[in-house]
């Protein structure tokens, strides 16, 4: 037992794609399950910035959101007709809007940081609520035909909630070992330093601004991704993605779960939706437990859950905690 | 083009006014919160929420709108006094998102429960009947009871302002707020100067709270868009600056009332264009200070 | 053949609580074997008490239908889901019932866009969605399908009607305050076409925002244009603070106050002062009981179970519930392509006089009350009083052509 979660300490990516293989027959249904792994994606892009680079974003509903809508966007209303087609103008739109935000945004830091990215993300809200032509205004963007996957040579149908759910996987799979290689080439060890003492980075001679910059995006990548798969399995994009509550939902996802830990973001996202799922099918008072919980993890399980879970099992080095 | 003359504009002006008062409470007690000891309060429209349930309570029970008036606050900073001392308490030292996540989780606690005991449908919270018309102020016609908002938040205020200049308290916590390290350093026990400002933040939050019941409404989700702009006025004067609380507040009422006014579609966005022209301009807000919390 | 059997069910039902009380009830097929309808509805967020009266509407229609033995000899299970006002959440909503409840029908949905949003699921799997809130959209093409059927009326008929009966009795001017999204605008519209057709005008519209707290600063605008007539077009919480403060800033004594969509449930909450003379529009009222057969069944059901009256988004959900088990009933199946033919060109009364259901987009016609707040208030439910009546009329809604059906 010890030895098999060593193992899966020793490869976090491998042990990650492990369980999601079988993730889908754990709990109660395939849309949850994906939506899951989503929400997850979403978490671990800002997890990126979070936890691993020390800056709070209060605004990544702009990149979950800007990804929704140039996939909603590419396919009901430019009929591009192809899934890759679709996410490469999410992802396209995503990074785009990460890079020109960050360069604002990245000019202040702590506090006023996170406040220059809930500004941007408002601003992009409002821009989505009033261009109805595009975006379909506060009923959403509807129409987005559900298209087969195109693979060499091959036509494969993903309209099946577990066909798409092992497409997500399998493009949420490339997101956590393109996290993995990030955080461990000599950029990762940067936002390190960045992240633990950014007066001191400077002092080393790092361009300190341009790795922010190049984290930034990155996180918005993959909080973009997030939306486009979301676009994809909703076949709607409404309008509150790009909402302010969106972007507090992920903060909170990513504390429960642990921020600064790799596979902190997608236990948070499980956790949260899960509990919120089974709850409101109970009780309409849902959010009454739901809030008790958050406030017993907080006092009692301080790293989040899957930061405690490593701090308690001795397997590797407990992550560090992010800077306030 | 609108008409500008001054019977249309002043009353624009005195709108802003106040739902500029509001916003002053809020972020006064925000402001002070965040900027002792590093909480974001997220709980803070929720402690407005209750101020406006609390008053509701208060009235029926005591048949006065002003004891209402009175009791409300008191007991809104009873509940931050053991919110503080039970649960934000244990988690100084700790980093700036353990508290977020706490008083995220007791806000949504706070919302299910007022809904659990006052119902889901919103009440009505009535203004006292000498407040109850409007009045004629010569230049323009104004309801009463707005009027009265605004002298009421700028009695507050002003009593706010004498007990943290003039008291021995009040300067440990304006210590506190401008350099909570140094004020650590000297060796102050600063726990009660913290359970304190958590229950004056706590009281104000519950004022602003009853006073806007009468003119919004009173329901359970009242406090949860206006956390936001709260958070946007505590920036934009500068965090740990009661002044900057002040002005900011008073400038973003007048902001949304004018663009409401001049330009409706614009109203919802207004306060964001004018934080991040102010945070791109001046790095920290109008009065704060450089390098402060950053 | 639905005549009759819509006298069996009445009688039948009239006798089903005390049945209900005596013995554990007809004997159901187990477990799996109970037909099930999917009903998101936001029951947290600002419209609880609205969700809280289409949940006790829909809960009447199917105990009513279970008393008297089921459907198909099987139970009728409703599963009550929260979608929070959002339409990610509705949509994810409605993907569990299809998926983890296999649900045979979904009804629901309170906000347009989470109808759109629960529309695009039900759309995909091919079960029938019954939309029991206001949306112009829903019964349009693209959004429409064979599978989506709207019992609720829309804003352009609430504009047409309200609109229509204001410009005849109430003045020839009028002035728009909109909420700025979909159904702001599309009241606003409707408004403008009903006030030219009965020789009015719209003289000024303004929008607010969505949830907009104050609305003072729109008032001198529309005070320098003297209209006789305020629309304020707006929903919920953004009527009862509009109506508040126009009250406060004296409009309601220059010019009569109407709310399109005018909520019993609001009205209660602001009370009869705030609302005095204010006139609006609603498809359902529980005085009707002392004019309409069905609507006095309904009424008593209704009140007799929870305590009191129904308002009209419980009649919406009660309706819409019966409207398709009745059809499952007369299709004596539950596969869509059967119900929907029982369904489509069906006319029925089940709580207020007749209705039918448009073949073309599956729109139900009924007809819509202009009701006036009322002053002292009859106890504690007897909150407005009928004006008018207008008749169910497809001249009201745009053609089949106009909304892009063949």
């Amino acid at each position: 037992m010890r030895r098999l979660a060593a193992l899966a300490a020793g490869h976090p990516v491998l042990a990650f794609a492990a369980f999601f293989a079988v993730f889908p027959f754990l709990v109660p249904y395939k849309a949850l399950a994906t939506q899951v792994l989503i929400y997850g994606l979403f978490a671990l892009g800002f997890n990126l910035l979070y936890g691993y680079t020390g800056l709070l974003s209060f605004g990544h509903a702009a990149y979950y959101g800007l990804g929704a809508y140039g996939t909603g966007i590419a396919l009901a209303r430019l009929h591009v007709g192809s899934v890759w087609g679709g996410l490469a103008a999410g992802l396209g739109l995503a990074v785009l809007g990460g890079a020109v935000i960050g360069f604002f945004c990245l000019r202040r830091r702590g506090i006023y940081f996170a406040m220059l990215t809930l500004a941007f993300a408002q601003l992009l809200y409002f821009v989505g609520f009033h261009l109805t032509e595009w975006t379909g205004g506060d009923d959403g963007l509807r129409g987005i035909p559900a298209l087969p996957l195109a693979l060499p040579g091959v036509e494969v149908p993903i309209d099946t909630p577990l066909a798409f759910y092992y497409f997500t996987l399998a493009l949420v799979v490339l997101a956590v070992a393109g996290l993995r290689r990030i955080l461990e080439s000599p950029f990762g060890t940067v936002l390190g330093a960045i992240r633990e003492n950014t007066d001191r980075a400077v002092a080393c001679g790092y361009h300190v601004d341009r790795v922010k910059h190049l984290s930034f995006v990155f996180s918005a990548l993959f909080s973009g991704l997030a939306g486009s798969l979301d676009a994809l399995r909703l076949t709607v994009v409404p309008i509150d993605s790009l909402h302010w509550t969106t972007s507090g939902q992920v903060v909170i996802m990513t504390l429960l779960g642990g921020a600064g830990t790799f596979l902190g973001p997608f236990v948070g996202a499980a956790a949260f939706l899960v509990l919120e799922d089974r709850l409101s099918v109970f009780t309409e008072s849902w959010q009454l437990v739901v809030g008790a919980v958050f406030m017993a993890f907080v006092l009692f399980l301080p790293r989040g859950i899957w930061g405690t879970l490593l701090a308690r099992l001795p397997l590797a080095p407990a992550p560090p905690r992010p800077a306030a | 083009m609108p008409d500008l003359s001054p019977a249309v504009l002043a009353p624009q002006l005195f709108t802003g006014l106040v739902l500029g008062g509001i916003f002053v409470l809020l972020a006064t007690g925000l402001s002070l919160i965040f900027g002792l000891m590093t909480v974001v309060n997220f709980a803070h429209g929720s402690l407005y929420m209750l101020g406006a349930y609390f008053g509701f309570f208060l009235l029926g029970l005591t048949g006065s709108f002003w004891a209402a008036l009175a009791l409300a606050p008191l007991l809104v900073g009873v509940v931050g006094l053991v919110v503080e001392r039970f649960m934000v308490r244990r988690l100084y030292g700790r980093s700036i998102d353990d508290p977020l996540l706490l008083t995220f989780g007791l806000s949504l606690v706070l919302v299910e429960l007022a809904r659990l005991v006052w119902g889901k449908m919103g009440l009505t919270l009535d203004p006292p009947p000498a407040l109850a018309g409007a009045v004629d102020l010569g230049f323009m016609v104004f309801p009463a009871y707005r009027l009265f908002v605004i002298g009421v938040t700028a009695a507050v205020l002003t009593g706010l302002w004498l007990f943290l200049e003039r008291t021995n308290v009040g300067l440990v916590i304006r210590a506190g707020s401008r350099d909570p390290l140094m004020v650590r350093a000297l060796g102050i026990d600063v726990s009660r100067v913290w359970l304190l400002v958590f229950g004056i933040g706590s009281a104000l939050a519950g004022l602003a709270g009853i006073l806007a019941g009468p003119m919004r409404g009173v329901y359970a989700e009242m406090g949860v868009t206006i956390i936001i702009e709260s958070f946007v006025v505590v920036v934009v004067g500068g965090m740990g600056s009661l002044l900057g609380a002040v002005v900011a507040g008073v400038l973003i009422g007048e902001v949304v009332s004018l663009t409401t006014f001049f330009a409706p579609k614009l109203a919802e966005i207004a306060v964001f264009v004018v934080m991040a022209l102010v945070l791109l301009v001046r790095p920290s807000g109008l009065f704060g200070e450089a390098g402060l919390l950053e | 053949m639905t005549a009759l059997s819509r006298r069996e069910f009445l009688r039948l039902s009239g006798a089903a609580p005390a049945v209900v009380a005596l013995r554990p009830g007809p004997a159901f097929a187990q477990g799996g074997d109970t037909i099930k309808i999917g009903f998101p509805i936001p029951l947290t967020g600002p419209y609880g008490a609205e969700a809280a009266d289409q949940q006790a509407g829909a809960t009447l229609a199917v105990e009513e239908v279970n008393a008297r033995g089921g459907l198909l000899g099987r139970k009728v299970e409703l599963l009550v889901r929260d979608d929070q006002l959002k339409p990610g959440v509705g949509a994810q909503r409605t993907k569990e019932l299809i998926e983890n409840e296999k649900v045979h029908f979904v009804i629901g949905g309170l906000s347009a866009a989470v109808q759109m949003a629960i529309n695009e699921q039900t759309k995909k799997a091919k079960i029938i969605y019954v939309s029991i809130s206001q949306s112009n959209e829903i019964t349009a093409r693209p959004d429409w399908s064979p599978y989506t059927f709207h019992e609720a009326i829309n804003p352009y008929m609430t504009s047409q009607v309200v609109g229509g009966w204001a410009v005849r009795n109430l003045g020839k001017k009028m002035y728009v305050l909109y909420a700025d999204y979909a159904f702001g605008h599309q009241l606003r519209d409707g408004f403008k076409v009903a006030a030219e057709k009965g020789g009015g005008a719209v003289v000024g519209a303004d929008p607010h925002p969505l949830g907009a707290t104050d609305y003072s600063a729109l008032f001198p605008r529309v005070q320098a244009a003297r209209p006789d007539v305020l629309v304020l077009a707006n929903f919920g919480k953004d009527q009862l603070n509009s109506v508040k403060q126009a009250a406060n800033f004296g409009l309601k004594a220059q010019m009569k106050v109407v709310c399109p969509v005018f909520l019993g449930t609001i009205r209660r909450e602001g009370g009869p002062d705030v609302f005095e003379g204010v006139y609006g529009g609603t498809t359902f009222y529980w005085e009707l009981a002392s004019t309409i057969p069905s609507a006095k069944r309904f009424v008593e059901a209704f009140q007799k179970k929870n305590g009191r009256p129904p308002f009209d988004y419980a009649g919406y959900a009660y309706s819409g519930t019966r409207l398709l088990l009745e059809a499952v009933e007369r299709a004596k199946s539950l596969e869509a392509d059967k119900v929907i033919r029982a369904l489509e060109g069906h006319t029925y009364d089940h709580y207020k006089g007749k209705q039918w259901i448009r073949k073309c987009d599956h729109q139900s016609f009924q007809d819509v009350y202009i009701v006036r707040s009322r002053k002292p208030q009859q106890g504690e439910w007897g909150l407005f009083e009928i004006v008018a009546r207008t008749e169910a009329s497809e001249s009201l809604e745009r053609t089949c052509k106009e909304l892009g059906h063949a």
